[in-house]
């Protein structure tokens, strides 16, 4: 367990993270999911306003991955709702595919396309989703990979570059699209232990610009510094949820308390 | 007890590796001479290979008789192989029955092929895209029109005719550029989540791939036309076509199926991730990786198919082994001790060219598309 130092965050930057009263990025209502005849999701409650920004953490196998891969669709629930930027998620293609492009998503593998080379990975998608000209994504992809502070890695192949660097290019990957929300499944948890740094201060930059954003993620520190709330999953429902102090200072049910008193060491 | 502790002091610097031993001599220490039994072993070779390569010379090439030989010297005793006969006759090994004055139309198809896919196959080749529409779509339709005839003036012939390495090549290529499409498209239904469609892709896979190919040209040339209409035909030369193009698809479909389960399920998703669509995510970031791990398997299906094109043989096409055994049984004024044999041999050699210049071409391939893994 990383903890990121508290210098890395400006003292300001929490003020300036914006959280909106009216306009709702995610609501999921009673949802529940199954794999097989396997329960992995219980009666989800979720509502995310635009700016937030939420960390879940649980057990492994407690359903958080799979909570943030229904958001997007990659997964498929069975009961309930899940509303994304107003668009409910249905079995219409059309309809998740809209979803699909206002949601980035960064996973625990980078999940770069090998055969491409980083710029080409940035701009497949602004191309062939969005219709926007080459020499514009690539301007916009060399604008985010700057961003990420690896511009002279462009014209290399995923492959040659670090567990940090692929993840770094995975998240400015996400931004080309220009999302509205941005989910992250363990995106730290591949990394060497060296690296988990260079991806956090990734990730805080993005949340100080005011991106709504999702981390199933480990790093505790992350999730005090960042995060306005932290929700904690066992068993595929949400135990418990709260702000970040209140979370870790005074953890309320007793599968939360074991499990900080097992992680916070 | 001893002291754990230790700080370096100084940095070791990288330095050469050791020279190797190298020149002949070492090596053939190495590899020929490093123990007594190797010793032993490197004598017995070398004189199994004088005691076979002198016989092989001679019949190839000592006591050959060359182009432009006659029979008579073929017939002598200890003549070696009948470059003659081949010479002679080579004619009808590349066009069959083909109107002898009207060979011309299919030179230009010969030469039309080579200067559109040589192009096409070389990387450096820049309007690759014009390249291969021309290939792709044009070609077809002018080679069609030019070997068969019948329009501007071209006197018509019946494919009937077509014999030899044309129709080993037709069939190849045509086979080649169509199962290849329909193998992907084979494998991706496999995969699909419409039920309808998967089960159509199976049924067809398991049943095309359970059968021989013999059975699926005997199929298309008898029982084909017995549900046509009346007085309904199709060409027999097509059908050929289209039983080999469906045979070799089947196989295809299912080495590319074997490239897809190779892809990691993360692949699929951060393409699904970033909104592409279905063809969008397997054109652009599966297929593209699918088909390059099975290289190998994709070009030994286009081997197997350019050599399964004799058994069109069946419905009774003259491909370039069934001219060559034609000739070998009719060519009375050739008949010596060695003309079948050549006859056979030169087959093997030709097929044996194109299907090594295909097996080499993909090892070029593979390496050209390793760029993406290299460290």
């Amino acid at each position: 367990m990383s903890q990121v130092s508290e210098t890395t965050v400006a003292p300001t930057a929490r003020s300036t993270m914006q959280i909106s009263d009216t306009n709702v990025a995610i609501e999921v209502i009673g949802m529940h999911k199954w794999y097989a005849d396997f329960h992995v999701l219980r009666d989800i409650n979720l509502k995310v306003m635009e700016g937030e920004r939420i960390v879940i953490a649980g057990p492994s196998g407690s359903g958080k991955s799979t909570l943030i891969r229904c958001i997007n669709r990659l997964e498929e629930h069975q009961e309930g709702q899940i509303i994304v930027n107003g668009t409910e998620l249905t079995a219409d293609l059309k309809r998740i595919d809209e979803v699909r492009r206002e949601v980035g998503m960064v996973f625990q593998h980078f999940n770069l396309f090998p055969h491409l080379t980083i710029l080409q990975n940035l701009t497949l998608a602004p191309i062939w989703v969005r219709g926007i000209p080459k020499a514009e994504a690539e301007a916009t992809a060399m604008h985010y990979l700057e961003r990420v502070k690896i511009p002279e890695q462009a014209n290399k192949f995923p492959g040659q570059l670090s567990g940090g660097q692929q993840q770094r290019v995975a998240i400015a990957r996400s931004l080309c699209m220009q999302p509205r929300i941005m989910l992250f499944d363990e995106p730290t948890s591949a990394l060497d232990p060296e690296m988990v740094k260079e991806v956090l201060e990734v990730m805080i930059s993005l949340a100080e610009d005011g991106m709504t954003m999702l981390c199933v993620t480990h790093e505790m520190g992350f999730a005090r510094q960042v995060a306005n709330r932290v929700i904690f999953m066992d068993q595929g429902q949400i135990i418990e949820q709260n702000e970040p102090e209140a979370f870790f200072s005074n953890p309320q049910h007793e599968r939360t308390k074991l499990f900080l008193s097992q992680i916070l060491h | 007890m001893t002291d754990i502790g230790f700080v370096r002091a100084d940095m070791v610097d990288a330095k050469p590796a050791p020279n190797r031993t190298s020149g002949v001599i070492a090596w053939a220490q190495k590899n020929l001479f490093a123990t007594p039994l190797d010793g032993v072993l490197t004598v017995l070779g070398l004189i199994f290979l004088l005691w076979i390569i002198p016989p092989i010379y001679n019949f190839f090439i000592g006591h050959a008789v060359g182009p432009g030989g006659t029979v008579e010297e073929c017939r002598m005793e200890n003549a070696g192989a009948c470059w003659a006969y081949i010479s002679s006759e080579m004619e009808f090994f590349i066009y069959g029955f083909y109107d002898i004055p009207q060979q011309w139309r299919p030179n230009i198809v010969f030469a039309l092929g080579a200067a559109l896919l040589i192009p096409l196959l070389i990387p450096k080749v820049p309007f690759k895209r014009t390249n291969a529409v021309l290939f792709l779509f044009v070609y077809p339709v002018v080679s069609y029109f030019l070997l068969a005839g019948g329009v501007f003036g071209l006197s018509p012939i019946p494919t009937e005719k077509w014999g030899g390495l044309l129709v080993t090549l037709i069939i190849s290529v045509v086979g080649i550029t169509l199962s290849f499409p329909l193998g992907i498209i084979l494998a991706l239904g496999r995969q699909s989540k419409m039920p309808v469609i998967k089960t159509l892709c199976i049924g067809f896979i398991e049943l095309v791939r359970a059968v021989p190919l013999i059975s699926v040209l005997f199929m298309a040339s008898i029982m084909l036309p017995l549900f046509m209409p009346q007085g309904m035909t199709i060409d027999k030369f097509l059908r050929a076509l289209v039983g080999v193009t469906l045979f070799t698809s089947a196989y295809m479909a299912e080495v590319v199926r074997g490239g897809l389960q190779a892809i990691p399920r993360g692949q699929y998703e951060a393409g699904a991730s970033l909104g592409l669509s279905y063809w969008q995510r397997m054109y652009f970031i599966i297929l593209p990786q699918a088909l390059k791990h099975v290289i190998p398997g994709i070009v030994n299906s286009f081997i197997a198919l350019f050599k399964d094109t004799s058994l069109v043989y069946i419905v009774g096409m003259k491909d370039l082994l069934e001219a060559v055994k034609t000739k070998n049984d009719t060519a009375l004024e050739w008949q010596s001790a060695n003309t079948a044999t050549t006859g056979y041999l030169f087959a093997a050699m030709v097929f044996w060219v194109f299907c090594f210049s295909m097996s080499r071409y993909s090892i070029y391939m593979e390496r050209r598309l390793n760029t993406g893994y290299k460290r």
